[in-house]
């Protein structure tokens, strides 16, 4: 058995959902969601034995294109990230009728496919594949099952369609371009090729664009907001829980170590960029009226403390980043769920018209507040973790990055706690809030279970990922 | 030559069915024997032959892109059967006419003398302005027809002209002939002017900047299932036909010894850039969707002309992409001819609300431009990601990313038409389930993604 398992199994689910009908397609995905979690687990065991479980097969002769996928600690703990997200966003749904539910599930089956695909690519045209092939099927998700007006909806969507195309096609180039150097687009003959300072920053600013829209860091995050808002709640969750990461993870894969000199040449821009974000997307979620939105703000904000704590360019850096990779995915989903859960009995998504939750339905309520505590990364939680472990790096390269990226916990439990008070304090609300059922309980419990357990004990993952992370370090101060 | 043969025969048996009354048994009859045209094109590859006094000229170039052609010939006779429905009295010349006109495309590919070379393109072309003006009670079918007899005969009028100062320079119709004696040292001036004029003829052809302008208004005015066949099989043969020159008559060397080969290279990419801006930025705002694939064909146009300046090369790359192309643009009209059988315009509101009474044709139609568009796993993808890679490696990282530039505004049209389908309510109701315009668009986009999965298939062919 090799990683390329989950990847069948991914796609044969997708198809499989897609031929079982309106009526048991929620099932059918679930089921093969939760086999693909299974496998991943079984693989990881597989790994920590000490098992081969890469694949590489020649699949073009000329240009050289290989099937290559290599699981190393990095790659398989995003790939766990995806295989248990998956499950858990299928669950969620099971409170909503979608229209033509068989090609909606189809399609987030195999959305996960591409994602877990782009995460164990060891080829660089093959990890392009499956990073576009993502994109379809949420373009689709938002399109078709979104809210709100058709012709806002419409613009958004494409606007983010065109801007992650974009960007992605400029990597494309530089994908292209370095094979040239290298004769082959197998991972670790590209870490080989050696490119002079001049090429190595358009080669990095390439990559660049499309990390940089996919995260999104400041200023190519216009696209965020309104999609995260327009898209069906299950769309958001897969687009902030998973598909952002992927942006996050193959910074740390792809641009570090292939463009290493420009890396550290530039280090002060990029990670100021992303404390950018981090100020920007806390005071930005300030001000919002919009449950979703204001969420969307706030995940901006975190992503852009992971995106310079990868730029430190330190092993604690890159950990942390990781690490509050995996945490950001289940706390951002647990949250829009919360979310969907308000809009499934108030039909609104609007803070001002909720309230007084509380009273109505205190198990609701507890399990809110750890997720938004979880947010703030509050210590216990795997937040913490992760966040605490950035800022330190931070501070290692610059005090003020530290402080200034230290924001994002003291805005961030300004407006998170502040949004609890409207949404769940106060008078007892006119209309009626049942509390949760069981379906959705045992969503949240997952949830907060990974969160807290990890928070007490993150050595697992640490151990996982560390080894991959000093080898990827290892390549960038090669030289 | 035996497939040349065998497809002029099939094209008189076609007009004899008419006298022996076997309309209906027309299309599958054809098809039948277009299958087996392909068979025998298939058995010729791989020999080297020349019949005739090296009139015609068999390689393995011919061969493959005779195939391809067959190919999308089989398609589109395919769809004539639904389209000509209400004119069931004249099927068996429309179709006669396609197969003549496949017969004058595998001369283009396999001249080896200028005489043979020039002899295709008027097959090709008499029988498109033909095919152009066939809708006869309809003005604007007229309009396309005349106009593209007026453009097309001023281009082969251009052409002629070249062949002969061409003969002119080197006392030969031949081409191994002219392929030697391209490399002497003296070369008269009237060969580089004759080598313009057949390139303008040829540009002309394959609708690329500055040579456009007819394109929009023929595409549009002519009956949907010539557009089809324009678009698709005419572009191909034409941008084929170019390349086969270029190579054949050892245009580049040629050019390197009289120190002129940089001013056709500086030509070549500012044609290509212009081809690919002015395609997309025109194509963004069309609402007519013949027009808009029209506009959208011109860039691609520009996309496939970066081959001629890797001609030793790119011949794999060009045959890669242009299937890739054809088949999706195949896939694509089989689509918009269902959609507007019964519409006297081809606008996008036609398309309104597909995705929902027509689940399995609006993705087909989403497959094929998302393959034009070039996303993968489509074939699309990989044509330019192998044109690129070609490109790059022969030094012109500025053109390529004046291309990655104008693919991204290519998104914004394409899906201009998913949104359409997938995202409008439905104006009008869809019945009746054709089945040759069902098997045609699916079979086209399976061989399609086919083509994407295993590109080594079609890229080797010509090593």
């Amino acid at each position: 058995m090799n990683v390329s398992t989950i990847l069948i199994i991914l796609l044969i689910g997708a198809f499989a959902t897609y031929f079982s009908g309106d009526k048991l397609a929620s099932k059918v995905a679930l089921l093969f969601s939760l086999a693909a979690l299974g496998c991943s687990i079984v693989l990881l065991n597989n790994y920590n034995a000490g098992e081969n479980i890469s694949v590489i097969n020649s699949w073009i002769t000329q240009p050289k294109i290989s099937f290559a996928l290599n699981a190393d600690g990095l790659g398989l703990a995003m790939v766990l990230l995806t295989a248990a997200l998956t499950p858990i966003i299928i669950f969620s749904s099971f409170g909503n009728d979608y229209k033509n539910a068989k090609a909606f599930y189809g399609l987030i089956l195999f959305m996960a496919f591409a994602m877990t695909g782009t995460f164990l690519a060891a080829d660089g045209l093959l990890y392009y594949i499956f990073w576009e092939l993502a994109l379809i099927p949420i373009y689709f998700i938002a399109l078709i099952w979104g809210n709100g007006d058709a012709e806002e909806r419409r613009k958004a969507v494409v606007k983010f369609f065109i801007y992650t195309l974009a960007g992605s096609l400029f990597m494309l180039t530089a994908f292209i371009y370095l094979y040239q150097k290298a004769g082959s687009f197998l991972i670790e003959d590209l870490y080989k090729v050696n490119l002079s300072a001049c090429e190595q920053f358009w080669i990095f600013l390439a990559f660049f664009l499309a990390y940089a829209i996919k995260i999104p860091i400041i200023p190519f995050h216009t696209w965020q907001a309104n999609v995260y808002q327009k898209a069906p709640t299950v769309g958001t969750m897969l687009l902030s829980g998973i598909m952002l990461k992927m942006g996050l993870y193959s910074v740390l894969r792809w641009q570090l170590p292939l463009a290493p000199i420009a890396a550290k040449e530039y280090i002060y821009i990029f990670i100021a960029l992303g404390i950018a974000g981090v100020i920007y997307g806390s005071i930005v979620a300030l001000r919002q009226k919009d449950l979703k939105k204001l969420l969307a703000y706030s995940s901006l904000a975190h992503v852009g403390l992971i995106a310079a704590g990868s730029y430190t360019l330190t092993l604690d850096g890159l950990r942390g980043a990781v690490m509050q990779m995996i945490a950001h995915g289940f706390v951002v989903v647990g949250l829009f769920f919360a979310a969907e859960v308000i809009f499934r009995r108030y039909e609104t998504r609007e803070i001002e018209e909720m309230g007084g939750i509380r009273t109505q339905s205190p198990k609701f309520t507890s399990m809110f507040l750890i997720l938004v505590l979880a947010s703030v990364a509050l210590p216990s939680t795997f937040n913490f973790v992760g966040e605490f472990t950035v800022l330190y790096s931070l501070s290692q390269i610059n005090i003020w990055f530290a402080i200034l990226g230290g924001t994002t916990i003291i805005l961030g439990a300004y407006y998170m706690l502040r949004m609890f008070q409207h949404v769940m304090l106060g008078e007892t609300n006119s209309k009626t809030f049942a509390d949760v059922t069981l379906n959705e309980g045992i969503s949240f419990v997952v949830i907060i279970a990974v969160l807290l357990f990890f928070g007490f004990y993150p050595k697992p993952i640490t151990d996982l990922i560390t080894p991959s992370l000093e080898n990827i370090l290892q390549v960038i101060n090669k030289n | 030559m035996n497939t040349l043969i065998a497809i002029t025969g099939l094209g008189i048996f076609c007009l004899l069915f008419e006298i022996l009354n076997l309309r209906k048994a027309i299309v599958p009859i054809t098809i039948l024997g277009l299958l087996g045209v392909l068979a025998l094109n298939y058995c010729e590859f791989g020999a080297e032959q020349s019949y005739y006094n090296n009139m015609i000229a068999v390689s393995k170039f011919s061969t493959a892109f005779s195939s391809l052609f067959i190919v999308l010939t089989i398609f589109l006779v395919a769809l004539s059967h639904n389209f000509y429905q209400n004119h069931p009295s004249k099927i068996s010349d429309y179709v006669a006419i396609k197969v003549f006109l496949l017969a004058g495309a595998v001369a283009m590919v396999s001249f080896g003398n200028l005489a043979m070379f020039f002899l295709g393109i008027e097959i090709l072309s008499i029988a498109l302005y033909v095919l152009a003006a066939s809708d006869r009670l309809n003005i604007k079918s007229n309009e396309a027809g005349m106009k593209y007899f007026l453009m097309g005969s001023f281009a082969s009028g251009i052409i002629l002209f070249g062949i002969c100062l061409i003969y002119g320079a080197m006392g030969s119709f031949d081409i191994s002939e002219i392929h030697e004696s391209a490399l002497s040292a003296e070369l008269p001036i009237w060969f580089p002017i004759g080598l313009i004029l057949m390139i303008i003829g040829m540009l002309f052809k394959v609708a690329a900047v500055p040579f456009h302008f007819w394109a929009p208004d023929v595409y549009e005015g002519s009956p949907a299932l010539t557009t089809a066949l324009m678009s698709t099989l005419a572009k191909v043969v034409a941008i084929a036909t170019l390349f086969k020159l270029i190579a054949g008559m050892n245009v580049i060397s040629s050019l390197e010894n009289q120190d002129l080969l940089h001013t056709f290279q500086v030509i070549v990419v500012i044609i290509s850039i212009a081809s690919m801006s002015v395609g997309n930025i025109m194509a963004l705002r069309q609402v007519n969707v013949k027009r808009m694939l029209a506009f959208s064909g011109i860039s691609h146009a520009g996309f496939m002309l970066m081959t001629l300046l890797t001609v030793s090369a790119s011949a794999g790359v060009l045959l890669y992409y242009t299937a890739a192309y054809a088949l999706a643009g195949i896939a694509a009209f089989s689509v918009i001819l269902y959609v507007c059988r019964d519409q006297d315009n081809e606008d996008i509101t036609n398309f309104h609300g597909l995705g929902k009474t027509n689940p399995l044709l609006a993705a087909v139609l989403t497959a094929s431009l998302l393959s034009m568009a070039g996303i993968p796993i489509f074939s699309g993808f990989f044509a330019k990601l192998f044109l690129f890679n070609q490109t790059i490696q022969a030094g012109y990282i500025g053109l390529v990313i004046v291309a990655v530039i104008n693919s991204i505004i290519s998104v914004g049209y394409y899906f201009k038409l998913i949104i359409a389908m997938y995202s409008k309510e439905a104006n009008q109701e869809r019945t009746g389930r054709p089945f040759l315009i069902y098997a045609t668009a699916v079979v086209s986009i399976v061989l399609n993604i086919a083509l994407g999965l295993f590109p080594s298939l079609v890229l080797d062919l010509l090593k």
